[in-house]
């Protein structure tokens, strides 16, 4: 009884030391980012031109950089800029005239709602059918999902929306072509879920940015399946005798999942891509849409905050992602050896 | 010893090609498509590149077989009057030009590092292997767009433009190395456990010289199969890269850059210009992957023992 409890407080203890060393290593990843923006700003930015513009003549500059420290040493001014960071100001946009981090905000619930599309589509379509073609392997159905599936991975994403606008907003008018529609503010969330035009506006996107996950995923959710159908415990569940059914879900799948949820962690680097080549098919006003503008125009301060929106983005999820196979797998061992 | 090695190799490549001939198919068209591309010069009835031979009349004209189209221009003209099947030639070359070098700098990064991480173990190799894990969690695809808009945004669209091939090449090279190193660094630990290494240290070989003899050639396989849908995913973000206006430009059109520049005709009913060369490419793509795939079932020995 003693031991349990001891043994309970020691996985707990190690529990705690393994989310504090990827805290801190998220808070190092950040701060390798921070440190990479700024060398692209001080490279490639002229910080003056975001103040005077740039029919300035030289003389006034001069005492401008001066009286702003910007002809300190570059220590200094990364010190500055760290400082500044973790206030939450990261300049100001040439093209929009505000802050940059406002700027970029501003854009990610049109993202976020778009990543959320097509994830639930992804899950909905993904399990089923990997499911499927894990349990019934030689089946005509399985063959066809695989076909398909090869099909899907070789069409690049801008592609399929290409072909998905041609087909359904110019031969046949039915849903929108690019933008979000009409809009819902809840606080400073703009959302496009609450409206039937916003809906539309999300299907074909939507759509699109699942498409080049969704074979991926069926592949996953089957390997996974595959082996945990073929371990020894599925033999033993079958053979004391649990329904076909109870065993693909209760059993296999429950197993399969974490595998599943590690690899997909892998995919958070490639989903940002993807959602960014979507929102330029579909002009839909994200980051990414926003990204692109920026580096069109040039805007140094706005491309430094995007990049690292985005690190930080990159690191959340994937320490979700690490503290979720942790909270489900119960043999995962704490002291970093998986 | 050859001459048996080589055999083996037809009579397997003759019962891949009857047992699957959608494989047998995918090869096939990829050898016509490397061909055609290869020989686009002499092939291609204009010169794409050159500006100066456009004629503005000829813009936008439908491919041959719709009404209004001309028998010169086969599958019709984009907006600048370029005809569409040369551009469709060159871009595939440009397109698989691309993907193989890229892949060739990943193999000649990974392969070597996997020999390593696989044959000396300790220490180095799980280096080696933390490094591959890191490199795989970032993504080709956004690294490869943050290192060529920062160029954009540096140096301007028209220096990327100059340098898009080998830009192309290098950034999409450098990231992929981990496939390679795995399965090179798999491969390894089993063969290397394998009786005619142990021989071969026994009579005294010099590691360099079991690696290279004894090892790498027993490990090809896993390692074209890791190279083959390695080709894809390269050609497939070169496609990307250009769609975003972050590869070729349109005086030196590859597939993707070709598909950007139609899109804002299909609006218009103008929808060769971004379907041809978007189904070029997916066709591309897909005979690359359904090789693979058989490739790999061919040699997953878990399979075969089925």
């Amino acid at each position: 009884m003693d031991l349990e409890r001891r043994g309970r407080i020691r996985a707990l203890a190690t529990a705690l030391a393994f989310l504090s060393k990827r805290a801190a290593e998220a808070i190092l990843v950040m701060l390798a980012i921070a440190v990479i923006a700024f060398a692209v700003r001080q490279a490639l930015g002229d910080p003056l031109r975001e103040i005077m513009g740039e029919a300035v003549p030289e003389a006034p500059r001069a005492a401008l950089r001066h009286e702003l420290g910007l002809d300190a040493p570059w220590a200094t001014q990364l010190a500055r800029y760290l400082v500044h960071a973790v206030k939450g100001d990261l300049g100001q946009s040439y093209i929009y005239k505000r802050p940059t981090l406002e700027v970029v905000l501003a854009k990610f619930p049109a993202s976020f709602e778009l990543v959320l599309a097509a994830s639930l589509i992804v899950l909905l379509v993904s399990v089923p059918a990997g499911i499927y073609c894990a349990v019934r392997p030689r089946s005509r159905g399985a063959r066809l999902i695989l076909g398909l599936s090869v099909l899907g991975i070789s069409v690049p994403v801008f592609l399929t929306g290409i072909i998905l606008i041609t087909i359904f907003s110019v031969w046949l008018g039915w849903l929108p072509a690019f933008g979000r529609g009409e809009t819902v503010r809840l606080g400073i969330w703009e959302t496009g879920l609450l409206t039937l035009d916003g809906l539309k506006h999300l299907l074909l996107p939507g759509l699109t940015l699942s498409s080049i996950m969704l074979p991926l995923f069926i592949r996953l959710v089957r390997g996974a399946m595959l082996d945990q159908l073929g371990s020894d415990y599925v033999r033993t569940a079958r053979a004391k005798g649990a329904s076909r059914v109870r065993v693909w879900l209760h059993h296999a799948l429950r197993n399969a999942l974490l595998p599943l949820i590690a690899i997909g962690g892998l995919q958070i680097g490639n989903m940002l891509a993807f959602t960014l080549l979507t929102e330029t098919v579909f002009q839909w006003p994200g980051m990414g849409f926003l990204f692109l503008e920026a580096v069109t125009r040039a805007d140094v301060p706005l491309i430094t905050t995007y990049l690292v929106a985005v690190g930080l983005l990159f690191v959340i999820t994937n320490t979700l992602v690490d503290i979720l196979s942790l909270w489900l797998d119960p043999r995962i061992s704490l002291d970093g050896r998986r | 010893m050859s001459a048996g090695r080589s055999r083996g190799a037809l009579a397997s490549v003759r019962t891949l090609a009857l047992d699957r001939p959608g494989a047998a198919l995918a090869a096939m068209l990829l050898g016509a498509v490397a061909l055609a591309a290869l020989f686009a010069p002499f092939i291609a009835p204009q010169n794409p590149f050159d500006l100066a031979s456009f004629d503005v009349l000829d813009a936008e004209l439908p491919p041959a077989w719709l009404e209004g189209g001309s028998r010169h221009f086969l599958l019709g003209a984009d907006s600048q009057g370029r005809d569409l099947f040369s551009a469709i030639l060159y871009g595939t070359r440009i397109s698989l030009t691309v993907g193989v070098l890229a892949v060739a700098i990943q193999a000649a990064i990974g392969i070597p590092l996997g020999l390593i991480a696989g044959y000396v173990g300790g220490r180095v190799d799980r280096l080696i292997a933390r490094a591959a894990d890191v490199q795989l969690s970032l993504s080709t695809l956004m690294l490869a767009i943050i290192a060529l808009a920062l160029v954009r945004a540096g140096l301007g669209g028209e220096t990327l433009g100059r340098f898009a091939v080998p830009l192309l090449v290098v950034v999409i090279g450098l990231a992929e190395w981990p496939y390679f190193a795995r399965t090179a660094r798999a491969a390894t630990q089993v063969e290397a456990a394998k009786d005619h290494v142990r021989a071969g240290r026994a009579l005294g070989a010099s590691d360099a010289t079991i690696v290279r003899r004894h090892i790498l050639p027993n490990i090809l396989s896993p390692l074209i199969v890791v190279a083959t849908t390695q080709v894809a995913g390269a050609i497939m973000a070169e496609a990307a890269l250009s769609f975003l206006g972050l590869g070729l430009p349109m005086t030196e059109p590859s597939l993707g850059t070709l598909i950007r520049s139609g899109y804002d005709l299909i609006f218009a009913g103008i929808w060769w210009v971004t379907v041809l060369p978007g189904l070029t490419l997916v066709g591309v793509l897909v005979a690359v992957n359904v090789l693979g795939d058989a490739l790999r079932d061919a040699l997953d020995p878990r399979l075969t023992a089925r």
